[in-house]
């Protein structure tokens, strides 16, 4: 009974990890730019993918890992420079097809050059589960629960002591008042976008070992990313990691004690009922519409 | 209001003259996928353009009518008739339901939610395997009413035709009654709306299950046309087709609809020439668009002659 419940939890919090960090490249994003990218889920994958290739090629892993995920955040900020900066004054419906577009012409791209099927490249340290209580937890899950954890610290430290995360903070609050205090607003949103796509692709490098990378893997990672952000309040650093975790955790339970056919449904159904209670979700900003 | 109505009278003569210039079936075939589309289209349009409401699950609306036709007269023995009925029915009671607690929200949320909406549709329609197929889908039976079975491109290019002309027709009208200015002084400004005596709320929600209806009718004529009908008709891509269709046609302007839905259903046909690379390329263009001309086709155009609307 514990067991089975504590195994669901494991997988829960390690895919609800990826999701959480999928959100906070939401977050980051729609702070500088109040733009939502569809194109989140491509940055996950491709740093998956481009692990695959990397390693083909003959890099060792950890060269490999940062070479994915600095193409990735390469990719992120082409995507800032040619499709949202020259579209800066169009509303919200013709950014997000913008960067669906983005997302199509990625994904399409590596379905011709990568192939369709699945890849995948072993765990950092073994497949020899662990067993806690009964139930087993995989090594790489570990990875993931530590990479996620480190990349939450390092995202905090950034924000709280640096110049360039306070400027980014003071962009997201009001960008007219921060290029008056002198903050590059153009440089706040180009690296935004470059850590988001990093942030995102580091999470498709740590989850590939466990649940395999393909070229259309994006499309509902990030949109459960996406019910993540929106779960903890769109913008919310600390909502965007609470919810990933909630999404991830209830994912697995309703996978595990219900119906595993609709897991996929369950982080749609949970946000609409969030957000019948909630309308800005569990953390977001308590704003007053002024007229 | 006299330009409009010239409008639809270039369009009535354009669809009358149309099949003298298509060659064959095939051609027949995406003409009609297109009137499909701007039907679609101009559901949503109202929606989005004019009533400023966003929707990301708008295909979901479409598969309930795709699929109350294909399960009812399958596997219930219902007259395709009943079952597009039965169809808008349900889809306009769904849409009535959620809407009020989905219209509380705004912008990004209220994308979130009416994505979420479409998600959980398609997945129904993919988990249901005994009534729907499962992922491969099903087939259905052709459309007959009162005895006449509506049968090949050309025949249902004329059932196609007239309900284009009627909803535009029907939108025009729309637009300009005091229903349709409601709808878009809330677009405007819901509290100055709301001071003006409109009701704001029951209004978004009757456009809403209006434009669902609107999706789940088009959903079952085409699911007869096409004679089969799979969960892709209700997924994310599919909804977000729709939305494309509109805006880049150009939001709040019907015409525009046309064009947008026109183009946009073109496109994949003439990508098919680059073998492979179709999806880089829709999506190159999708940002072209976009990017180039952010209000839309209709408007823009409108804008270079020298013309406001």
């Amino acid at each position: 009974m514990l067991t089975q419940f504590l195994q669901f939890l494991f997988s829960g919090v390690t895919v609800g990890a990826a999701y959480a960090l999928a959100a906070l490249g939401f977050a980051l994003i729609y702070n500088a730019s109040n733009v939502i990218n569809f194109a989140q889920g491509e940055f996950i994958m491709l740093g998956g993918v481009l692990t695959v290739v990397f390693l083909k090629a003959g890099l060792p892993t950890p060269l490999a890992i940062c070479a994915a995920v600095l193409a990735a955040a390469i990719v992120g900020m082409l995507i800032e420079r040619l499709a949202i900066e020259p579209a800066r004054d169009s509303d919200v419906v013709s950014l997000i097809i913008i960067t669906i577009g983005a997302s199509l012409v990625l994904r399409g791209a590596v379905q011709v050059w990568f192939g369709k099927g699945p890849a995948t490249f072993p765990a950092f340290s073994g497949d020899a589960p662990i067993t806690v209580a009964g139930a087993t937890l995989l090594p790489q899950s570990l990875w993931v629960l530590g990479g996620a954890s480190l990349i939450v610290l390092a995202l905090w430290l950034f924000f709280a002591f640096t110049i360039l995360g306070k400027a980014i903070l003071a962009t997201a609050y009001n960008p007219l008042a921060a290029r008056l205090v002198g903050i590059d607003t153009q440089w706040v949103l180009l690296v935004s976008f470059a850590l988001s796509a990093a942030i995102g692709a580091l999470g498709g490098v740590l989850l590939t070992p466990i649940a395999f990378t393909s070229y259309d893997v994006g499309v509902m990672l990030g949109l459960k990313g996406f019910v993540a952000a929106v779960v903890g309040g769109l913008g919310s650093g600390v909502g965007a990691v609470v919810g990933g975790l909630l999404v991830g955790v209830i994912e697995a339970m309703s996978a595990g004690y219900i119906s595993s056919a609709y897991k996929d449904a369950t982080p749609f159904l949970l946000i609409l009922l969030i957000l019948f209670f909630l309308p800005r979700g569990l953390f977001g900003a308590k704003v007053t519409e002024r007229v | 209001m006299t330009r409009a109505n010239f409008g639809l009278l270039i369009l009535v003569a354009m669809l009358l003259a149309l099949p003298l210039a298509l060659p064959n079936t095939y051609y027949f075939d995406i003409a009609n996928r297109m009137a499909i589309n701007a039907v679609l289209a101009l559901g949503l349009n109202l929606l989005i353009g004019f009533a400023g409401q966003i929707s990301l699950g708008h295909a979901g609306f479409f598969g309930v009518g795709a699929y109350a036709s294909a399960v009812l007269t399958t596997h219930f023995g219902w007259t395709p008739i009943a079952a597009l009925l039965a169809g808008g029915l349900l889809a306009g009671l769904l849409a009535a339901a959620i809407a009020p607690p989905i219209f509380r929200l705004r912008g990004h949320y209220l994308a979130m939610a009416t994505l979420g909406l479409g998600v959980i549709l398609a997945i129904v329609f993919k988990n249901e395997a005994q009534l729907t197929g499962g992922p491969d889908g099903m087939s259905v039976p052709p459309f007959s009413m009162f005895g006449f079975e509506i049968y090949g491109e050309r025949q249902w290019y004329w059932v196609f035709a007239a309900l284009l002309v009627f909803s535009v027709w029907a939108s025009l009208n729309l637009i300009d009654s005091p229903f349709g200015r409601a709808l878009r002084a809330l677009h405007g400004s819901e509290v100055a709306a709301q001071t003006a005596g409109v009701p704001v709320a029951r209004y978004k929600a009757a456009i809403f299950t209006l434009s669902a209806v609107f999706a789940s009718v088009m959903g079952s004529l085409s699911a007869h046309y096409i004679g089969f009908v799979s969960p892709n008709v209700a997924d994310f891509f599919h909804s977000i087709e729709l939305v494309t269709m509109v805006v880049v046609g150009g939001m709040a302007s019907v015409f525009g609809s046309l064009v947008g839905a026109a183009l946009l259903t073109a496109l994949p046909q003439t990508l098919v020439a680059f073998q492979g690379w179709e999806t880089v390329v829709f999506g190159g263009v999708l940002m072209g668009f976009m990017i180039l001309l952010p209000r839309g086709l209709a408007p823009s155009i409108a804008a270079m002659l020298g013309r406001s609307r």
